[in-house]
């Protein structure tokens, strides 16, 4: 991996932030972008630009092509089985609150059982709290270890005849932690339960196919992996979703309309409802593409690289609290300095112009579960390096003397 | 003095700082001595919160002038919020709604109050035009 030729790929990192070099350690939040991806995007709107799957004019088809394309690229990174199983969504957020609501008008009754875990972000639990007032639905938590790991001793025994979805990330935005999700899944099916993964996170560091997984649902946002905001993917197992009702309704996503009566459309369409956001389609498959020809494991080998790297040094921190100590993690690394506040230190770090996360990250039930408010958060990609690591733990250390 | 009187003199103060360090450690320092005598404050009941960090405030009216005691769990904006209290403690109401308190951005820490920043501090000035508002 030549890693200047890549930094160079990416403009962002050419800035400069309160007179020091970009040093951009909030990738869990969102990625920088590649040229190409950039490109993709602007190039879509100065050429083919156009309403998709509606026109027969040749701009129309070319943009339904790009667009089909897209779908068909992000099937092949995922190893789903049919591009009928790709939908289109703005993002994760978007995905779950899809699910939970198609769910909840076919599937969820009264008083049922869901599963969902200490270390979930918000966006897999805010969608269900809404639901459990409606449906009295009874939540129960996979809990965490003092490592950060999921605590499987109990699981079995969370699961009733009411049990209807388990809903679980892959990987951990705030710990890092990558949960054995196969082994998850294959339990829940045991049990006849819905299986919903939130791959926000786990889809970045980790090589994932949804066949082998074997779950009904899968999530990502597209924005973190290297492509634009505004574009995620809903994977979903075709009869699964043949057999549920719609969510936004409207043009797209009809095969016929009178005032009396509505003929739904097929998956994907059926849940693409209103014009797409083609460029963002587009802008993802580019940021695949780039990923791939990298190469995926020669990525995800180089970020375990700076992990290590990165773990050693920080260790060695008087008073550092790391949270989310598995053996196999994503290369994140969330922590606090005893008796400092962590926005302190984040407000004097950006001074240095290094970009870190500092709060509870969409994630208050796990910060409760810690005992703490919040924590700052580092995380890494291909394009960051160990240099920088080196500079973050000078400008720690900086921040640790003057607020000490 | 008056509010303006003290504003100029808190600019003035930081502009012997030539670099953000320098003015950094000052305002932890103004921190330390945010809530001299120690009042029980950190109360839900007077807390101005934001997502990364906390700021108390309690407000009382004596013979027409405002005072308040303030605290945070950070450092930075318990500095900034002492000097918010040092601004607008023991001025009246009328005189605190018709101030525009401009020495954050004049001494290069406006990016503090900004809402979205989520520290509380522009919460904490709401709170305390709410009250004078009451009180005019």
């Amino acid at each position: 991996m030549d890693l200047d030729k890549i930094r160079n790929e990416f403009p962002a990192l050419t800035q400069k932030v309160n007179g020091h070099d970009l040093i951009y350690f909030d990738n869990a939040a969102t990625t920088l972008k590649p040229i190409s991806v950039i490109e993709s995007i602007s190039d879509y709107y100065k050429t083919v630009n156009s309403n998709v799957h509606r026109a027969g004019h040749y701009l129309s088809s070319q943009a339904t092509n790009a667009y089909e394309s897209a779908r068909k690229t992000v099937r092949d990174f995922i190893g789903a089985h049919s591009h009928e199983e790709i939908i289109f969504t703005k993002g994760t957020t978007e995905s779950m609150n899809l699910i939970a609501t198609i769910l909840d008008n076919s599937i969820l009754k009264d008083s049922d059982s869901i599963i969902l875990t200490t270390m979930e972000h918000h966006s897999n639990i805010v969608p269900w709290l809404s639901l459990k007032e409606k449906k009295n639905l009874d939540i129960k938590i996979v809990d965490i270890n003092s490592k950060g790991e999921l605590d499987l001793n109990e699981f079995e025994s969370l699961f009733s005849n009411k049990t209807k979805v388990l809903s679980i990330a892959h990987s951990s935005n705030v710990l890092g932690t990558i949960n054995p999700i196969k082994k998850i899944i294959e339990i829940a099916k045991k049990h006849g339960v819905i299986t919903i993964i939130d791959g926000a996170q786990g889809i970045v560091h980790d090589k994932v196919n949804v066949e082998e997984l074997d779950c009904d649902f899968y999530c990502f946002s597209g924005h973190k992996i290297y492509g634009p905001m505004g574009i995620g993917v809903l994977y979903g197992r075709k009869e699964l979703l043949d057999s549920l009702g719609v969510y936004q309704t409207g043009g797209g996503m009809i095969k016929n309309v009178s005032f009396e009566s509505v003929e739904y459309n097929v998956v994907p369409y059926k849940y693409e409802a209103g014009t797409p956001n083609v460029a963002g389609a587009i802008g993802l498959e580019a940021a695949i593409t780039y990923m791939k020809n990298i190469g995926f494991d020669k990525i995800v080998e180089y970020e375990n690289e700076l992990l290590d790297y990165a773990n050693k040094k920080i260790n060695e921190i008087e008073g550092i609290e790391i949270y989310g100590t598995s053996i196999k993690k994503d290369p994140i690394i969330s922590f606090n300095i005893k008796g400092i506040h962590h926005s302190d230190i984040a407000m004097i770090l950006d001074k240095f112009g290094i970009a870190v996360r500092n709060g509870s990250h969409c994630t208050q039930p796990l910060m409760k579960k810690l005992g703490i408010k919040g924590n700052i958060r580092i995380s890494f990609v291909f394009y960051n390096t160990k240099k920088e690591i080196d500079v973050f733990i000078e400008k720690l250390i900086f921040a640790i003397n003057m607020l000490k | 003095m008056t509010i303006e009187e003290i504003e100029k003199d808190i600019i003035e103060e930081f502009d012997l700082f030539d670099d953000w360090m320098d003015k950094y450690a000052y305002l932890i320092d103004l921190g330390k001595n945010v809530n001299p005598d120690g009042l029980d404050i950190q109360k839900p009941e007077f807390l101005v919160n934001g997502c990364n960090s906390n700021v108390w405030i309690i407000s009382r009216i004596k013979d027409n002038k405002l005072y308040f005691v303030t605290d945070s769990d950070a450092l930075i904006p318990k500095g900034i919020a002492a000097l918010i209290v040092r601004l607008y403690s023991g001025q009246t109401a009328k005189d605190i709604l018709e101030h525009d308190p401009v020495f954050v951005e004049k001494i290069g820490l406006e990016q503090h109050l900004s809402p979205n920043r989520a520290s509380g501090l522009a919460s904490m000035l709401n709170k305390i035009k709410s009250f004078a508002k009451i009180h005019n």
